[in-house]
């Protein structure tokens, strides 16, 4: 197992690659993602027939705040591997969709949840969220009550959409005690100063 | 002959609305037809009706409060949706769990693949004409929902698998009704083949319609009975087993024309299997602790709570605060009764998922629609999309 790491590490487009947990993950380049993914299908080594899943992860305070996970399998070499590349809410990302067909609803999702573009997709519309939907929910900056509710307007025999209106705030409890998540306390600073670590 | 007999008729194409509101569309489905007559030129699936936005409430909600989300994705099988959502906070955790809460869980996987097999066979049924199958059906889903009942609580959403073990271990005599159900149900899965499997109107509805083969099965992402009737012998449970499927023996059934029947025939073996596996499961089954012995993760006994002010601590601990994951990222997979269904977890060191990103074995299967149903009937579309045993609250997430 330990040498198809070697064996993609070689490929061109991978910065690097690393086994974490028994699973392996591999940083790509975003430009040379289609031609990385082509050979990762069709090199009798890799074998990688199926694409499983593509998922995003938003990171506002990165310069590229978007990171694109596809998960292949090998149903023939059984193994499988974490392929992730980076983007910016401008970039977009190349479509993988002619490799495998099943991505291009990945994308679609992609697009819609945390608006990242994809070229050369042509059927980049919404997908899960509302006809007419304004914003990209799954980003970090979109509040978790979101920006409009809906609601039957007995008056005008329609359905309605309104600002929220929240009855009480919305309430994020900060369980992230000092014990646990801060690793540097008040004070801690003046200690250091001394010398003393 | 008068000029009407003449006229030539010129039938243009035009779309059709097919749901949301439709007892064949297994849900909320809306799919836009593009007709040729009575022929489907193209298909449409708007989906999303039923989207409640669960991967981003779950990145408000500690670990132990994201369980139940998972119940009410693919409602037909929850458990083995929490299945993957613990394996992967345990994977994280790096934590393993004692021996019994491993059989339990296989256990509760296999009566969830009869429970969801059983829906969906018989609810197929129903979509082509068939009528009796679902009454016979849901009679024993009933029994089973029992078990779900005796062991956690509820009947649908279990909560059941929890990250470290499972919530409790199964009451005096459960073992011994599952294994009472389990000599009766081959019994009854004949009865069901009997009503269908060589029925002339079944067959003629379901053989032949919407073949995939095996590149494209592979190509679209299926997964589970789907991928295996196409002919490529893959199976979680063997190939990369979990819990204690590599103690168990069973026989994984693959098809060979990747058709309507090809599918609901997968379905039907797989219920034996899983028979078999229930029975094997019962037999090997030990009693011992159900749940990691670790009060951080998870919660201690009630009786302790009374006496002990350190139990009473770490309960309250942790139903506010819950545990810290350390950093990191995995995608965790199970086998579900629909195929793959995974979990791409992504943790940051908080007592939150950073990213819960879910692997919707229907999302794939649902998008080769437009591939299986092009150039078949309207009432063949029906047949497609029953086979392909979609549920929404999983595709819509």
């Amino acid at each position: 197992m330990a040498d198809i790491a070697e064996l993609i590490a070689g490929l061109p487009g991978v910065t690097s690659i690393a086994w974490a947990r028994d699973e392996l993950i591999a940083n790509a380049d975003r430009d040379g993602l289609v031609a990385l993914m082509t050979t990762l299908r069709d090199d009798p080594r890799f074998l990688f027939e199926q694409m499983m899943e593509m998922a995003g992860v938003d990171w506002p305070e990165r310069a590229d705040r978007f990171e694109i996970v596809y998960c292949l399998l090998s149903v023939t070499h059984n193994h499988r591997i974490r392929v992730s590349i980076n983007t910016d809410e401008a970039t977009p990302v190349p479509s993988i969709h002619g490799i495998w067909p099943v991505a291009t609803w990945w994308e679609r999702e992609a697009f819609d949840l945390f608006g990242i573009g994809f070229s050369g997709q042509p059927d980049l519309r919404r997908i899960l969220t509302d006809y007419g939907f304004e914003g990209h929910p799954l980003r970090k900056d979109f509040p978790l009550t979101g920006y409009v509710e809906v609601r039957y307007d007995d008056a005008r025999k329609q359905v309605v959409y309104e600002p929220v209106k929240l009855v009480q705030d919305f309430r994020n409890f900060d369980f992230l005690s000092p014990w646990e998540a801060m690793t540097t306390l008040p004070g801690d600073e003046k200690a250091r100063k001394d010398g003393a670590p | 002959m008068s000029d009407t007999t003449t006229q030539q008729i010129q039938i243009d194409s035009h779309s059709i609305n097919f749901g949301p509101q439709h007892p064949a569309a297994h849900g909320v489905l809306r799919l836009i037809l593009e007709m040729d007559g009575e022929v489907v030129e193209r298909a449409d699936p708007h989906i999303g009706l039923l989207h409640r936005g669960t991967e981003k409430l779950i990145e408000y909600k500690s670990y132990i409060q994201a369980v139940p989300y998972f119940d009410r994705l693919d409602y037909v099988s929850p458990m083995t949706q929490e299945h993957a959502f613990a394996l992967a906070t345990e994977k994280l955790l790096g934590i393993e769990v004692p021996e019994r809460a491993k059989w339990i869980r296989t256990l509760f996987s296999e009566i969830t693949r009869v429970l969801n097999h059983l829906l969906n066979v018989t609810t197929y049924g129903l979509d082509v004409g068939a009528i009796t199958p679902a009454l016979w059906g849901f009679e024993e889903r009933e029994k089973l929902m029992e078990f779900h009942e005796a062991a956690c609580g509820a009947r649908l959403h279990a909560n059941y698998f929890r990250p470290g073990g499972v919530a409790k271990d199964l009451p005096a005599g459960l073992e011994d009704q599952i294994g009472a159900w389990a000599d009766k149900f081959g019994k009854f899965i004949d009865d069901l083949e009997g009503l269908l499997t060589s029925n002339r109107i079944w067959k003629q509805r379901t053989v032949d319609i919407g073949i995939f083969s095996a590149e494209q099965a592979l190509a679209w992402g299926f997964s589970g009975p789907c991928l295996r009737a196409s002919g490529v012998a893959w199976d979680l449970r063997r190939s990369q087993p979990y819990e204690m499927y590599d103690q168990l023996d069973f026989k994984i059934p693959v098809g060979r024309n990747g058709d309507c029947y090809d599918r609901y025939l997968m379905r039907i073996a797989e219920m034996r299997e899983s028979v078999g596996m229930i029975q094997q499961c019962l037999a090997k089954m030990k009693p011992g602790p159900v749940k990691v012995q670790d009060n951080k993760i998870t919660p201690p006994s009630r009786a302790s709570m009374k006496r002990s002010m350190e139990a009473l601590i770490h309960h309250f601990k942790l139903y506010t605060e819950g545990y810290h994951v350390p950093a990191g990222a995995t995608y965790t997979v199970v086998e579900a009764p629909k195929g793959e269904f995974g979990v791409y977890l992504v943790a940051d060191g908080t007592n939150r998922p950073y990213r819960c990103k879910i692997r919707a074995t229907g999302f794939a299967h649902l998008q080769a629609i437009e591939a299986m149903a092009k150039r078949h009937m309207l009432a063949d579309a029906v047949a497609i999309i029953g086979s392909l045993d979609i549920v929404f609250g999983e595709i819509d997430r």
